[in-house]
């Protein structure tokens, strides 16, 4: 009897490799679950669920895609998650937000890195903006730093937590003006840390330009910079970059989104994905709800997305390296 | 007036199908265990993508207000409170049911949910420009006071002994400890990955309240008397009425704690509940009645946890700042239909907000209405016998604390926290001072860290956390209330000497 149960497990093992092959043919022929590592009702929950939603098209993907949520200390929970426990058959993906996930991974404590991961595409980028309260004396980006210069450590800025865009943005600036910065990372998020700043709570903040820019129209804050290479033609013609304003700030905070495989999950399977998501975030129907709920698109491939992950690596080591 | 305007809206046919939807599927979601309001109206989300503005926020704004009322099903008949919010409705609700109050005890807490919904609506339509500067005026010293002040109520909530009450506080307080923290970054206690994220609150609930109940009943054995059941009593629906519109007191108390703290961004419904049973029981002359089936203590949960809901949208709907998970959500039902909530919502929208605002308001009632018609049947639940209920209350903890993210972590956890708690009670300690430590520790945290690091760079901590008149007024209360336990368990000392407790 036992030697009969090895047999048939050993055939089972034997068969494996075929399946895989067969699987990879008819991929998907069930609905794919998007892991997203930040709550319900977050700007990455809701944007993940917008740009997932025509995957059932038969002309993309053919089968849904579903969003589980599994939020906690800052993403590393979900991605922890994801890089030790996930399947590799292409069913479960993950949705990745840059720089976060691989400043965690340089600092540590973590289960993963740039290199667990495969990405498949990026579909949007949320770039840090500065901003101040409505009736703050500062109208300029100059006007503020200058304060911080000459009052290092006096000039309070919020932000969603430790490791992420804007923390990045933070330590820039910081680095910029060679004066310290007294950064206050919120537990609630970009929310929290936005009510921050309107309550006036702190003298100034780094948020997501979407949310920012929502806050501005309810005439509740002034934003003063775009941590950027480009001025946001869209949503911001008229707020200067920080290197326009002459502080050497590039594009390293900005919120890259996308989704993301396992690394050893099938080479066909990857290849298939990288040539259809981005596709589908191109999709009309996707591009008007992420346009009407001011969330910036920005959809790059597999190769661009490579090469925008081993930049971003590369940047944070040197500038994270000076810290503690 | 103008939400009068647009109350037509809601009675669209369409429209009010979508609400009566909402309504009785909220309460059905609600009342399922691990679905926390939250994820309730974030499942709601993809259906809302296919309707129009107006529509779907009608569908959100139903589902939100009956969520919460749902969580009491639960709370009362099995003991697992479906959110935070409806924990202290436990307290009293279930020892109700198991008298065989189980109907009285569910009429009661959606009538008192509805009063407490309506009024907290109300408040909404009318005062919002008002409420929005109050939310804002909270800052990180005053929330830390607020969490302080929530700890002083610790010793005195549901325990027979001071000391005791404290100890479990303390114990919920380094629970919450556990996890990654969010704002320098130590890893602390985190001993297993399913640790990383903390204790989810949900699934601790569930475990430090189901899973001790469980344990009790199936340690019953399969002796005669565990077979037999209770039966439940009937309960005219005007009785019902005048018993709850009786509790002035209670229902007051509950209404004003539920919408000031929900209007507060980030303290939320999780401790107006609490908070409010707290003070109804200090207040009440028969306050020793508390905790063993009193229905004044269901009504003071319930309305404030239901008057919490319309306050807590302000600071969304008037500074685009969701206050609270579900306002997050929200937000997001807003977003995809290209609505920005602030000065763009009311001035060029204002059918959506209104017809919104509007729905919550006619949803309170629906709710009441199905409410009290499904607790004759539910109230049925306490006739199962208890080895049958045993298992089914576990199948429902393991399910509920599993679906929250799809997480074994969660159920470990939820099952370690209950055999612990399951011991704990034996040793005299109880569940709720546990729990609300748990929920206060990161609040009172975050905020003293927060408001230390913004003190440094600006005035000094000593003035920026004991200046100001709010600041002032936080900390009197808080002497208050410590005040009053210490008064009030010296009296009670007095009063019990002579019977010992009964511990083994």
């Amino acid at each position: 009897m036992k030697k009969l149960i090895a047999a048939m497990a050993l055939s089972a093992f034997a068969f494996t490799p075929g399946i895989g092959a067969a699987q990879a043919a008819d991929y998907p022929d069930r609905p794919i679950s998007v892991m997203v590592s930040y709550g319900a009702g977050g700007a990455t929950d809701f944007q993940a669920r917008i740009v997932t939603m025509m995957a059932a098209n038969e002309k993309l993907l053919g089968q849904p895609m579903v969003i589980i949520n599994k939020p906690g200390a800052g993403g590393r929970v979900g991605w922890n998650w994801f890089a030790s426990e996930a399947e590799t058959d292409g069913y479960t993906l993950s949705a990745y937000n840059v720089p976060h996930f691989i400043a965690q991974s340089i600092k540590g404590g973590v289960k993963y890195s740039a290199d667990s991961f495969e990405p498949i595409a990026n579909w949007g980028s949320d770039p840090a903006v500065v901003i101040v309260p409505k009736d703050s004396p500062y109208n300029t980006i100059g006007e503020l730093l200058d304060y911080a210069k000459a009052n290092p450590g006096k000039v309070t800025m919020s932000g969603a937590g430790l490791f992420v865009g804007h923390h990045i943005a933070a330590l820039q600036i910081q680095k910029a003006i060679g004066a310290k910065l007294a950064y206050i990372p919120t537990k609630g998020g970009g929310a929290a840390a936005m009510k921050a700043v309107i309550a006036g709570d702190v003298i100034a903040g780094v948020n997501n330009l979407s949310d920012a820019f929502r806050a501005r129209e309810a005439g509740n804050v002034k934003i003063l910079a775009v941590a950027d290479l480009e001025r946001n033609e869209k949503f911001l013609p008229n707020v200067p970059t920080l290197k326009e304003a002459g502080y050497d700030v590039d594009n390293s905070s900005v919120n890259f989104r996308g989704i993301m495989a396992k690394k050893g999950t099938p080479p066909e399977i990857i290849e298939m994905l990288a040539a259809k998501v981005p596709e589908m975030f191109a999709n009309g129907r996707v591009t008007k709800q992420m346009n009407a709920g001011g969330s910036p698109i920005k959809i790059m491939n597999r190769a661009e997305v490579q090469k925008m992950w081993s930049d971003r690596q590369a940047f944070l080591q040197e500038l994270l390296k000076d810290l503690k | 007036m103008e939400f009068l305007n647009h109350l037509g809206g809601v009675f669209e046919p369409v429209a009010f199908l979508l609400l009566l939807g909402g309504t009785i599927g909220g309460l059905i979601l609600g009342a399922t265990p691990g679905l926390s309001p939250t994820m309730a109206v974030a499942l709601l989300i993809p259906f809302t993508f296919q309707l129009e503005a107006t529509q779907g926020l009608i569908l959100l704004g139903a589902a939100y207000t009956s969520t919460v009322a749902g969580g009491a099903v639960s709370a009362i008949l099995l003991k697992i409170p479906g959110a935070p919010a409806n924990i202290a409705t436990a307290l009293d609700g279930h020892e109700m049911a198991k008298n065989g109050q189980g109907a009285k005890a569910l009429h009661i807490s959606f009538l008192s949910s509805g009063i407490g919904g309506v009024i907290g609506v109300l408040l909404l339509i009318f005062l919002t420009p008002v409420l929005a500067q109050w939310a804002l005026a909270f800052g990180p010293s005053h929330l830390f006071w607020m969490a302080i002040l929530g700890v002083t109520v610790i010793g005195s909530l549901d325990s027979k002994s001071f000391v005791k009450g404290l100890l479990s506080g303390c114990l919920g307080l380094w629970l919450s400890m556990i996890g990654y923290d969010d704002i320098q970054g130590a890893q602390r206690f985190i001993f297993a990955d399913a640790l990383t994220g903390g204790i989810n609150i949900i699934s601790a609930l569930i475990g430090i309240f189901a899973i001790p109940q469980v344990i009790e009943m199936f340690a019953k054995g399969r002796i005669a008397s565990s077979i037999s059941s209770l039966e439940v009593e009937k309960q005219s629906i005007w009785a019902s009425v005048r018993e709850t519109l009786g509790y002035k007191r209670a229902l007051s108390i509950g209404t004003v704690c539920g919408s000031v703290i929900g209007l507060i961004p980030g303290v939320g419904g999780q401790i107006a509940g609490l908070l409010a049973y707290d003070q109804a029981r200090k207040f009440s002359p028969e306050r020793e009645k508390f905790g063993s089936g009193y229905a004044e203590g269901v009504v003071a949960a319930e309305s404030a946890n239901n008057a919490m809901v319309g306050p807590s949208l302000v600071p969304l709907l008037t500074l685009s700042i969701p206050g609270s998970p579900t306002a997050a959500v929200l937000l997001g039902g807003l977003l995809i239909h290209g609505i920005f909530p602030g000065s763009d919502l009311f001035d060029n929208h204002p059918k959506v907000a209104w017809t919104f605002i509007n729905s919550m308001l006619v949803g309170q009632i629906l709710m009441v209405i199905f409410g009290i018609w499904i607790a004759g049947y539910a109230a049925k639940v306490a006739k199962i016998p208890n080895p049958i209920m045993a298992a089914a209350v576990l199948v429902l903890a393991l399910f509920g604390s599993y679906s929250i993210q799809q997480s074994m972590g969660d159920v470990y956890i939820m099952l370690g926290l209950g055999l612990g708690m399951f011991f704990l009670e034996k040793f005299g300690f109880s569940a709720a001072p546990l729990v609300l430590g748990l929920i206060l520790g990161p609040i009172a945290e975050a905020n003293f860290i927060q408001g230390s690091m913004i003190a440094t760079a600006g005035d000094g901590t000593l003035s920026y956390f004991f200046g100001g008149v709010l600041n002032l007024f936080l900390i009197a209360l808080v002497i208050a209330s410590i005040a009053y336990s210490f008064w009030a368990s010296i009296v009670l000392a007095k009063k019990t000497a002579p019977k010992p407790e009964v511990t083994k």
